[in-house]
């Protein structure tokens, strides 16, 4: 199907099914059972998961293929949100222009820092991206906002105000990001016994460009260009003495990473028309590149997994207090109560770093492959202990990833 | 007129003159042998062809254009390849893989933005690796890693991807570096069979003396950075010069 093979289009199916079915798969507690605080069903969450998983997916196509580690894609999405505000300040609150020329801005931004960093490998290229990444920072958060030029309104952050020109805007539309008069905040509650579901327009505005960038991500991997790109990661050298070039190679699959990124940080402002210096802050290149290597470098599905798993610990595990703790364990004695409530303390609400971390560690030491090897591990676990004979054939003939 | 013209050069690394007024001309069609001993400047020569050295003086031609400045992958779609002493190969990918890279350096040049067709779809490059590998007698490992194949094999590998570009000349540094006598002799084969079977001119380095008199029409000896003498094999072996300066050493 669309030009892919078996296995390829029973990934897409199911990246569809879940992206689609989110609302219902990340809800399933009552709304008010005690379980409902770990419900993420909620439109701001499931926005937040799949834009950072285009965001992800974007940054494996270039560390997973690759294998060059950049440390400033966090700048990309910044540019990406800054150019989408602008545009709804300008001209229209419609987030298929804002959204245009975010992926536009970050490609030529991410040329320039790409054709810089690229002329290093290993770790000075990652320095260098860093760099890059940090200066544009500095220039968002104090340069580019003085009186005389006001590019991202610093600290307070570039927002729409009610004196900017908006020139195509009316008052028949939304005055909020809308897609053709259909604002992204509209959502569609349904009540299902105990269950409610929150339908929300710019959560599958989201979906919708996440499976068609997932998509094109899988026909990347699987196309000449991928492999080339495989290649520089196994043997420069080799690729040099056997008449490939390798540095446009290598910038092209920066720039299209950039543009993913730039998608992402259009859409996060399409979803809340607002763009902050602190998007573009190391610590959020640095969740990207956590999010790939939690998921699974370099596999397809692994970056949109690792980055539902950290935005999910975010945001669930950060609302849990004490007071939540105390519900848990109120069936223990007083004294063993107060013990437990003292030692989890630390790894929930602000502590979540801390949970994340651990989990981290366990996944990088026992599971390098990240989530999806873990995966791999129990299916193969799980055929074998079916019939033996059926998964150790079926073992041998699966193609080498 | 040789197809590989080398003249007048030289190499100095800070006071070491690793190469001195080298001279050599490698005749179309031939296998021409590079001998000397340890620190003769045979590697350093090498690296002078192929892009990732460039002399202090002289030059190089193949085929009557200058190589000299150019980069190595512009070198290599001149149609010169080079195997390497140790098997430089894609050890993440698969052997299939590893044979497709150079067809579609060859198709496509140094870079081409071919990112949406997949490569089950260029059936006639498929074909092309497929063709390569059963002529290398290795169609049955086209699924494995290539880093997890033995030595023999990734030599095997690598000769058949420098082939599967149809190079005008292939350059071998050392291939039976560190193998096995067995390995050697397959090595040996195979070099002698491709000299039968295709259009292909070969210069080699090479320490074995077994490999080098079973293979080479041509033998340069190279001493300190100077070659000594040019000839062809029978009369290496007899000349005293050479006796003195490295099958005396050995012998």
């Amino acid at each position: 199907m669309l030009g892919l093979d078996k296995k390829d289009t029973t990934l897409l199916i199911i990246v569809a099914l879940l992206t689609l079915g989110a609302p219902f798969i990340l809800n399933p507690f009552p709304a008010d059972s005690a379980m409902a605080q770990f419900n993420a069903g909620y439109p701001d969450l499931m926005q937040r998961f799949v834009i950072f998983g285009i965001f992800a997916i974007g940054f494996n196509i270039l560390f997973g293929l690759t294998g060059y580690l950049s440390f400033g894609h966090a700048a990309f999405l910044g540019v990406g949100s800054y150019s989408a505000v602008w545009i709804f300040k300008l001209f229209t609150y419609n987030v298929l222009p804002a959204v245009a020329l975010s992926v536009v801005v970050a490609g030529l931004f991410s040329l320039l820092m790409g054709f810089v960093s690229l002329r290093r490998s290993g770790i000075y290229f990652s320095i260098l991206t860093l760099a890059f990444a940090q200066m544009s920072f500095a220039l968002a958060y104090s340069v580019l906002s003085n009186p005389r030029f006001n590019l991202t309104n610093g600290e307070t952050g570039l927002q729409v105000y009610a004196d900017d020109p908006q020139l195509f805007h009316s008052d028949r539309l939304p005055d909020l990001p809308h897609l053709f008069g259909l604002s992204m905040r509209a959502t569609y509650r349904l009540d299902l016994g105990g269950w409610s579901f929150d339908f929300n327009a710019g959560y599958y505005l989201c979906a919708v460009v996440l499976m068609a960038v997932f998509y094109l991500a899988i026909r990347i991997f699987r196309s000449p260009f991928g492999m080339m790109l495989r290649a520089v990661k196994s043997n420069q050298q080799r690729m040099n003495y056997t008449g490939l070039n390798t540095r446009p190679y290598t910038l092209a699959a920066f720039v299209i990473s950039g543009m993913y990124a730039g998608l992402a940080g259009g859409l996060m402002a399409a979803m809340d028309p607002l763009a902050g210096a602190e998007r573009m802050q190391w610590t959020a290149s640095g969740e990207v590149v956590l999010m790939t290597i939690l998921g699974g470098t370099g596999t397809l599905i692994g970056p949109v997994l690792g980055a539902g798993f950290i935005k999910y610990f975010e945001n669930i595990f950060s609302k849990i207090n004490d007071n939540v703790l105390h519900g848990w364990f109120g069936f223990l004695p007083d004294g063993l109560e107060d013990a437990m409530v003292f030692l989890v303390h630390p790894f929930i609400g602000k502590g979540w770093h801390l949970t994340l971390g651990i989990l981290f560690m366990l996944v990088v030491i026992f599971l390098p492959g990240g989530l999806v090897e873990g995966g791999q591990r129990l299916g193969r676990w799980i055929r074998r202990r079916r019939g033996g004979k059926d998964g150790e054939a079926q073992r041998k003939t699966e193609p080498a990833e | 007129m040789g197809i590989l013209e080398v003249k007048n050069v030289s190499k100095n690394f800070g006071g070491l003159k690793a190469l001195s007024d080298v001279n050599l001309n490698v005749r179309e069609n031939t296998v021409h042998a590079i001998i000397g001993p340890n620190g003769a400047g045979k590697s350093t020569l090498l690296n002078c062809l192929v892009g990732k050295l460039i002399p202090d003086t002289g030059s190089v031609m193949f085929d009557g254009q200058s190589v000299l400045g150019r980069k190595p992958f512009e070198i290599n779609q001149m149609g010169i390849s080079r195997v390497f002493q140790t098997p430089e190969i894609f050890g993440d990918l698969t052997v299939m893989e590893n044979m497709l890279i150079p067809i579609f350096a060859r198709r496509d040049g140094a870079f081409r933005m071919h990112a949406i067709e997949s490569i089950r779809n260029e059936a006639g490059v498929i074909e092309q690796a497929e063709k390569m590998l059963i002529d290398m007698n290795m169609i049955d490992k086209r699924h494995m890693h290539a880093a997890s194949m033995s030595r023999g094999d990734k030599r095997r590998l690598e000769i058949g991807m420098c082939l599967s570009q149809e190079p005008r000349l292939l350059l071998l540094d050392e291939p039976t570096a560190g193998m096995a006598r067995a390995d050697t002799n397959n090595t040996i084969d195979l070099l002698k069979q491709i000299k039968a079977e295709r259009d292909i001119t070969i210069a080699i380095i090479e320490h074995d003396m077994h490999v080098v008199f079973s293979l080479a029409d041509r033998i340069t000896v190279l001493a300190q950075g100077t070659p000594l003498v040019e000839d062809e094999p029978q009369n290496i072996r007899g000349n005293p010069k050479v006796r003195e300066a490295y099958l005396g050493e050995t012998a």
